[in-house]
């Protein structure tokens, strides 16, 4: 944010940033595609449209404001994710998949 | 009845070739932002709605060449006339002025166009229905994003109001030739293209709904000017022909 406040020529200093998700096809998970500036939700939706729907298979897109998004510090990355990696037992591959069982 | 073949032939050629015009020289006039627009999200929005409106045109001349029956082709018609061969109206050669300038003449011609593409696709001739079906999306698109910025720079800052304000005042004038039918229109009366002054109330209706939320004023009718469905241009057009047509003048039939 501060480093435009050099760039007065370009509003994008002063419109918020958006996250994009777009949907490929009906049912499928709508995937983070990227981020946009716009000074509010209906801008933000075209201009979704126009950066990441013009050109593939977009059925549905998503924008949110990226305040809004809550994320996981990366200097904690170690504490946060570590202790769910030495306990095996927490993975169910010591069982046997009956038969007529589908595995995915 | 074979007298009138040859007549409603290039009536329709005419119809035709407005239609591409109008599209080829908005969409040329928009992709002059391209590399400028105010936002990169911006810059790509309009260069967008320029290559649709091009796409449109090709679409048009083609077949209008088809129906001319001279051996031309979408290239050879926008690149190989000149400006008093041209009938867009006034409107679209215009500058684009400031960002708000060209943002108000869009929303002017995207309202007009979405109206007139739904009418069209309902023509008798079925390969202008199937364009103007597949346009009509486009512009429904088209007039979404041009008459939601018309209300931002509207209902914006004191600056942004001004500058709407005054490009709605200029170019109201031309507004008139969107809805002035000819001999042309009325040879195609019954072929299903839309009566052009029939489109006006429901253009009123919708542009007046947005200058209105955009706490515009919608100027008086006055003066309006005429001329560029029958080649009685403005002299920006010919300027603007000079850019568009000169490389593939120079060298003829080159592809890249």
């Amino acid at each position: 944010m501060t480093a435009g406040t050099n760039e007065p020529e370009n509003g994008s200093d002063r419109w918020p940033l958006w996250e994009v998700f777009t949907q490929a096809k009906d049912g499928a998970p709508h995937e983070h595609a990227g981020s946009v500036h716009a000074a509010d939700a209906e801008l933000a939706l075209q201009n979704a449209r126009d950066v990441y729907a013009r050109r593939g298979e977009v059925v549905s897109v998503w924008v949110v404001p990226s305040t809004a998004i809550v994320a996981s510090s990366p200097a904690e990355r170690g504490p946060f994710f570590d202790p769910a990696d030495d306990k095996p037992y927490r993975h169910p591959q010591f069982y046997r998949t009956p038969r007529g069982v589908r595995v995915y | 009845m074979s007298t009138d073949a040859p007549s409603s032939n290039s009536s329709l050629f005419e119809y035709l070739l407005r239609l591409g015009d109008d599209r080829l020289v908005l969409g040329h006039r928009l992709s002059e932002w391209c590399g400028h627009g105010p936002v990169l999200e911006e810059d790509i929005a309009l260069a967008n709605v320029a290559l649709d409106l091009i796409g449109q045109a090709a679409h048009f001349l083609r077949l209008a060449g088809q129906v001319e029956g001279k051996g031309r082709d979408e290239d050879a018609l926008a690149y190989f006339r000149d400006a008093i061969e041209y009938r867009n109206v006034s409107l679209v050669e215009l500058p684009n002025g400031d960002y708000g300038r060209t943002i108000v003449r869009s929303f002017l011609f995207d309202a007009w166009s979405v109206l007139l593409l739904e009418g069209l696709q309902r023509a008798s001739h079925a390969e202008l229905a199937g364009i103007a079906a597949k346009a009509h999306k486009e512009a429904r698109y088209h007039v979404r994003h041009s008459g939601e910025w018309v209300l931002r720079l509207g209902d914006g800052t004191e600056d942004s109001h001004g500058r709407a304000q005054a490009a709605l005042d200029e170019l109201w004038p031309y507004s008139g030739e969107l809805f002035a039918a000819d001999e042309v229109d009325r040879q195609l009366a019954g072929t299903g293209a839309p009566d052009p002054l029939g489109l006006a109330p429901a253009w009123r209706d919708l542009v007046s709904d947005v200058v209105r939320r955009a706490t515009l004023t919608l100027p008086a009718d006055g003066y309006m000017h005429s001329g560029g469905r029958q080649g009685r241009h403005t002299e920006h057009l010919g300027h603007l022909l000079g850019e568009m047509q000169i490389l593939a003048r120079s060298h003829p039939g080159a592809t890249w």
